[in-house]
């Protein structure tokens, strides 16, 4: 036998090494790396920099490795002969014998000394193939397709199509444009049959309402037949259709997804702060989709949230400051505006004066709240709850996105306690002004028109029209979710970031100045803080929690600053399936 | 390289006041302005002479029949041999427009319409003339046929909003073009 490193007893064989560490060794086009026991092939390519094609594969889904896209040449070591040793060849490792045939990546998990080959004849020619067989009767229709721009199938056909049919019969006809439900719609002539929709009712939404019927070349995709695709939920099967057989009805030909620009930020309609893209053309948003966060909502959200968008670019915003005069609302400038307000708040006795603040504020709007009860001698400072049911998924009890930033900023454990108080004081006439921020107090918060008109001064700042807003004598413009910067603390003590995605219409302003001018209309001051960073930095030199923060080092998926004990139900279940090994992600 | 001097050649009298040359070029002046009083200019008819010399009197005399077929005119949209409008708003005309003259707003056929499978069609659709550079790459990446630059070049208007073409405008150039596009005519 030559001398080889198995020869030497002191030496260890790499195979040792990895075993060492719960990793094995595996070639990846001619090149070594280590991956954890029990990584999918898919996964390991992806590691080690090649994304290998593929439609049914989803890293958060069950694995039925149904499309065939995912194929790659495997090679394994020989087999021993029994009673001999196997041999290792100079550098450790045994000569790898390569398959004559393909094997799936998605399903597949990587073993010791295994070789994979992400290129070469056989993998390409398999993905001409399978390519050529899914195309074979899929339609012309890219021109009126919505995915068209985000299409996997379109890019592999770049990669690997054919460009030219050799498929000389009659395509196969299915039903297209299909109403499978109140958000959704289904071309089934698009339809790759990967499945991945029928695997995230069942195993994510828990709502198995999809299925397909027939078989072969006719399999088609359908709802039950006594039920629709209306979980609030539904949405995420258009995000993750490989192709446009399930489109929103919502973006349905809105705009071609080419024009349209990402932003990174975070959902405000509960405590859960999903994480989202927005995707505006212009200054307008065209749609929202979640953004994978496998600490907060993993690669879904709830259609409730995603929807909850359309007010933004509504005629009812509020584009400049109106002044009550004789009953009727009128334009105003920001100046004269501010001096009114100040005029009347200056003087006043602090216990006469009451903020209603909102659980939507962004930390940094809060903070500055607080100086403002401070620089107005207020102790009525109250937020307004708001609450629903829990879904037991992603959607929290508590809806609003920053209660946990409110308790931290505010230093009180329940930010709503006041609310009844400043309420019987409107009614009972101890409390003269009102100052609502961001908060529709007649809608949500109890109040009557007819305690607001007891008021000598009702100040409100909101983004679109709202009853309050009908008996306030200063309605202020501000801004809306797209249009912010600032942080927002999430239930599970999570501080993340909003980030801008569109401008504020005509004079609206960013809340955080609005509440800035306020406190500076009263003291008379002079500006000196021009930067939402710099407002930031005085809430980490006052809430320790914030400390050694600032908006940017939060980052795109935030940052742990507070252990609050909550859970996301949805994540719980994640991570129970993939503890199980059901799931890879 | 050996240098080689040029010598200048030496100027005689006559060619130094240079009269003569000037005398010459009066004549062959004068000989076209006869020609061109006579009718005769060369070239006249192919350009359309409106009589004297080659000036054609434009816009009275036009030379429209001579533009080749290539010609690149006002892009326009067309309808097809059943009256159905190709263009669906895929938008990509405006994707890849150099100046940015074109604008659309996509939108749904609804169910009743007799074109219903074709499922979307422009709401509306601007081009500005004022931006168009009548490069024809509009045309070129139309995936249905849709778009066509005519040989209308006469675009003028006296405001800005004027010498926006909408979607009816465009049609109205536009016309009919038959044949290429099938897909939507088979029976589905
Ligand atoms: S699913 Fe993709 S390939 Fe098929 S029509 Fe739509 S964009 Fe084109
Ligand atoms: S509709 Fe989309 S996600 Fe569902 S099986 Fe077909 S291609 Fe896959
Ligand atoms: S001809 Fe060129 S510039 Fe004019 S509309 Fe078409 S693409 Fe735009
Ligand atoms: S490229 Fe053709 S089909 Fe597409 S929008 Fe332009 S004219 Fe219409
Ligand atoms: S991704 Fe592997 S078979 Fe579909």
């Amino acid at each position: 036998m030559s001398e080889t490193i198995s020869a030497n007893p002191d030496q260890k064989l790499p195979k040792d090494l990895a075993a060492e560490k719960g990793m094995v060794n595996v070639q990846i086009d001619g090149t070594w790396h280590q991956f954890p026991k029990g990584t999918r092939m898919i996964e390991a390519a992806r590691q080690a920099g090649q994304i290998l094609p593929h439609y049914c594969y989803h890293p958060k889904l069950s694995s039925p490795g149904s499309c065939r896209m995912c194929l790659v040449q495997m090679g394994m070591p020989p087999r021993p002969a029994p009673g001999t040793d196997p041999a290792y060849g100079d550098d450790g490792y045994q000569q790898i014998n390569w398959m004559p045939r393909p094997v799936i990546a998605c399903a597949n998990t990587v073993a010791e000394n295994m070789g994979i080959r992400t290129t070469g004849d056989i993998v390409e020619s398999c993905r001409k193939g399978v390519m050529e067989f899914l195309l074979i009767n899929h339609p012309l229709d890219c021109p009126i397709c919505d995915q068209a721009g985000e299409c996997r199938l379109q890019e592999n056909s770049v990669s690997y199509g054919k460009g030219q049919s050799r498929f000389v019969d009659t395509k196969v006809k299915k039903p297209k444009n299909v109403d499978i439900g109140p958000r959704i719609r289904l071309d089934d002539e698009r339809c790759i049959m990967c499945s991945r929709c029928i695997r995230f009712m069942d195993e994510v939404a828990g709502d198995p309402v999809l299925g397909f019927t027939q078989r072969g070349t006719h399999t088609t995709l359908t709802v039950h037949p006594d039920r629709l695709l209306d979980s609030n939920y539904s949405l995420n099967t258009a995000d993750i259709c490989p192709v446009g057989a399930l489109t929103s009805n919502d973006f349905r030909f809105q705009m071609r997804v080419w024009f349209l620009k990402e932003t990174p930020t975070i959902d405000v309609n509960c405590g859960t702060g999903t994480n989202i893209t927005v995707w505006t053309r212009g200054n307008t948003v065209h749609r929202i989709t979640p953004r994978q966060n496998d600490d907060v909502n993993s690669c879904w959200m709830p259609d409730s949230h995603r929807l909850n968008f359309h007010f933004i670019d509504d005629k009812t915003r509020f584009t400049e400051p109106l002044v009550k005069e004789d009953a009727q609302h009128l334009p105003t400038d920001w100046k004269s505006s501010l001096d009114t307000l100040a005029a009347k708040l200056k003087g006043a006795d602090g216990s006469t004066t009451a903020i209603i603040a909102s659980g939507r504020m962004t930390n940094e709007e809060l903070f500055l709240t607080k100086q403002l009860a401070e620089t107005l001698g207020t102790q009525h400072l109250s937020l307004v709850p708001r609450t629903g049911e829990d879904d037991g998924m992603l959607v929290a009890a508590d809806r609003n996105p920053n209660t946990t930033g409110a308790k931290l900023i505010l230093g009180t454990e329940d930010p709503f306690a006041k609310l009844d108080s400043i309420r019987d004081g409107v009614r009972s006439g101890t409390i003269k002004n009102l100052l609502v921020l961001g908060e529709d107090i007649i809608t949500d918060a109890g109040f009557h028109f007819n305690d607001l008109a007891k008021l000598d001064l009702l100040v409100q700042s909101h983004t679109s029209a709202n009853p309050t807003a009908l008996a306030a004598n200063l309605v202020l413009p501000a801004a809306a979710f797209t249009e912010k910067r600032g942080s927002m603390v999430n239930l599970t003590g999570r501080i993340q970031r909003l980030n801008r995605a569109t401008e504020m219409p005509l004079d609206a302003r960013d809340d955080w100045e609005i509440i800035r001018d306020i406190t500076l209309a009263v003291t008379g001051a002079k500006k000196d803080t021009f930067l939402i960073e710099d407002v930031f930095k005085q809430l980490a030199a006052a809430v320790p929690e914030f400390a050694d923060l600032n908006l940017s080092r939060i980052g795109d998926t935030g940052k742990p600053i507070l252990d609050t004990g909550y859970q996301i139900p949805l994540l719980t279940n994640e991570r129970a399936r993939k503890a199980a090994g059901e799931i890879t992600g | 390289m050996a240098v080689v001097k040029v010598k200048r050649p030496k100027l005689g009298f006559g060619e130094k006041i240079y009269l003569g040359a000037l005398a010459k070029g009066f004549l062959i002046t004068l000989k076209h302005a006869l020609k061109s009083l006579a009718g005769k200019s060369i070239g006249a008819d192919s350009l359309k002479s409106s009589g004297m010399g080659v000036t054609m009197q434009f816009p009275e005399t036009r030379w429209d029949d001579q533009l080749p077929e290539y010609y690149r005119g006002a892009p326009t949209l067309v309808t097809d041999e059943q009256g159905r409008e190709r263009c669906v708003s895929c938008q990509l005309c405006e994707f890849i427009c150099p100046p940015k003259a074109i604008k659309i707003k996509p939108g749904e056929i609804p169910t009743d319409d007799p074109w219903a499978k074709v499922e979307k069609r422009p709401q509306e659709f601007d081009i500005d003339m004022t931006r168009c550079i009548y490069c024809g790459m509009c045309e070129e990446v139309c995936p249905e046929q849709a778009i066509y630059l005519r040989k209308d070049y006469l675009i003028t208007g006296l405001s800005r909003a004027a010498m926006v073409h909408d979607k009816k405008k465009l049609y109205e150039i536009g016309g009919v073009r038959t044949g290429l596009v099938n897909k939507w005519n088979e029976l589905k």
